[in-house]
């Protein structure tokens, strides 16, 4: 694997989930026919800069050849002859739609320095190397930190005592599928905000938002990010995914349906309780999704002007009892 | 109830013990951990046959302070890692869900338990 990290950050692991191959591989395909001979492949390896070149036609994929091939032609005195016959046909393809992070793994598995790419019709649409997935990272991991440097003024706010209770942004990848890590969004904001002074109970609400948002992410979506902002007295969160969306989101809010596996389910989860329960803690509460795009779910939940009291007007006037063993509640 | 007592009601052996001496409040049974969040009461013990990493975060998130885990299931390391880290108390029984609640029921005199501490006031 070309990342020498074992564990890579979650920003990163979250864009090679993310990115699909077709969105970094090179389009335009330079090719040679079954025919055309050798000793021509060889000047457009040298023309163009490339150490491989897929031998197609009409966009079907027949084989590559490669530098190793080349050299072998001039040492077998066979670099006038058609490519066909000194190509590698067995060939190892990705495919358009798969993510970056399979594609990353093909070239750590593999000692290959590129692959073809065909789309769902066994077509091929492109060729991905190492080069390529390079460029894509940096210009992604770029736009992340200009992301991230314009947040840090906010950054350097929350760091003043004066500001302490006033902001607090914080974002966390959420990635398909991956229960080890879900979870630990809700748990974050929920340490950040009792180090604020926040009411247990309403830090509970936000932890309870956050941790089915995140877990929604987790189960039904392609991945997605998760943000809250606290600021003014109110904790902003926004679940923000890119699929696959939902078609009919009254039924999705309604207690008791869900899309979940059998697999989910066992685990606990996809009882369709999830976006009820966001709604029950939320003072404020919108979703907005299309079939076949994203989602975002926007929750607000009052933690109070100065982050301490927060109580609502209804909890005031009706005080907890006390539990059980006497104390009082939280 | 103490933890010790809890263990000794429900026949169930300590896997995580943060404090022996710590007391429950309550109890509540689910095996759905969306459930759970929404109507798990503060300082309870939670009875489930979920053992894995989630059902400790869905335990921490809303105050449980124990887990009973039941038919005696094995408890993962990185479940217990996660309930020592959380400072919650994991402890397993033979006894099913059913079996424990009531056993822990009968302790709190069949009380009704409190609504939860997070749910909104309306």
């Amino acid at each position: 694997m070309p990342l020498d990290e074992d564990r890579p950050s979650l920003v990163l692991q979250e864009l090679i989930h993310r990115m699909k191959v077709r969105d970094v591989m090179t389009r335009a395909v330079c090719t040679a026919e079954r025919q055309t001979p050798l000793r021509a492949v060889q000047h457009l390896m040298r023309d163009r800069g490339i150490s491989g070149v897929p031998v197609a036609e009409h966009g079907r994929l027949f084989g590559i050849v490669s530098t190793p091939d080349i050299i072998r032609a001039w040492e077998g005195g066979i670099i006038d002859e058609p490519c066909q016959r000194h190509m590698s046909s067995r060939l190892m393809v990705l495919e358009e739609d798969m993510p970056l992070a399979f594609a990353i793994r093909y070239f750590g598995r593999y000692t290959y320095g590129r692959f073809p790419v065909l789309n769902r019709e066994q077509m091929l649409v492109g060729i991905l190397s190492q080069r390529d997935i390079n460029r894509a990272l940096l210009r992604e991991l770029a736009h992340e930190v200009r992301r991230l440097e314009t947040h840090s003024g906010v950054s350097a706010a929350a760091g003043d005592e004066e500001n302490f209770h006033k902001y607090m942004l914080r974002e966390f990848p959420v990635v398909r599928l991956d229960f080890e890590n879900a979870g630990k969004a809700a748990n974050q904001i929920r340490l950040l905000l009792l180090e604020r002074n926040i009411a247990l109970r309403l830090v509970r609400r936000v932890a309870v938002a956050v941790y089915e948002l995140e877990m929604n992410l987790c189960v039904h979506s392609n991945g997605g990010v998760l943000s809250c902002l606290v600021t003014n007295g109110r904790a902003e969160i926004i679940a923000c995914d890119s699929g696959p969306g939902i078609s009919d989101i009254e039924w999705a809010c309604r207690d008791g349906t869900s899309t979940a596996t059998a697999w989910v389910r066992s685990l606990g989860f996809g009882a369709g309780m999830g976006l009820p329960n966001v709604k029950r803690v939320a003072d404020e509460f919108s979703i907005t999704s299309s079939t076949g795009g994203g989602t975002t779910v926007r929750v607000v939940v009052q933690v109070g002007n100065d982050g301490r009291s927060g109580a609502t007007p209804a909890e005031e006037a009706c005080p907890r009892h006390a539990v059980p063993d006497g104390r009082s509640a939280p | 109830m103490t933890l010790d007592e809890l263990a000794a009601c429900c026949e169930a052996a300590p896997v995580v013990l943060p404090d022996a001496g710590g007391t429950i409040a309550c109890g509540y049974t689910s095996d759905l951990l969306s459930d759970v969040m929404a109507h798990a009461p503060d300082a309870c013990v939670l009875v489930t046959v979920q053992n894995h990493l989630n059902t400790v975060a869905v335990a921490t998130l809303v105050g449980c302070r124990a887990i009973l885990v039941c038919h005696q299931r094995e408890i993962p390391a990185d479940m217990q890692a996660a309930a020592a880290a959380e400072q919650v108390a994991i402890l397993r029984t033979r006894l099913s869900q059913f079996e424990a609640s009531c056993r822990i029921g009968v302790r709190f005199g069949n009380k009704q338990a409190e609504t939860p501490a997070h749910e909104k006031a309306t």
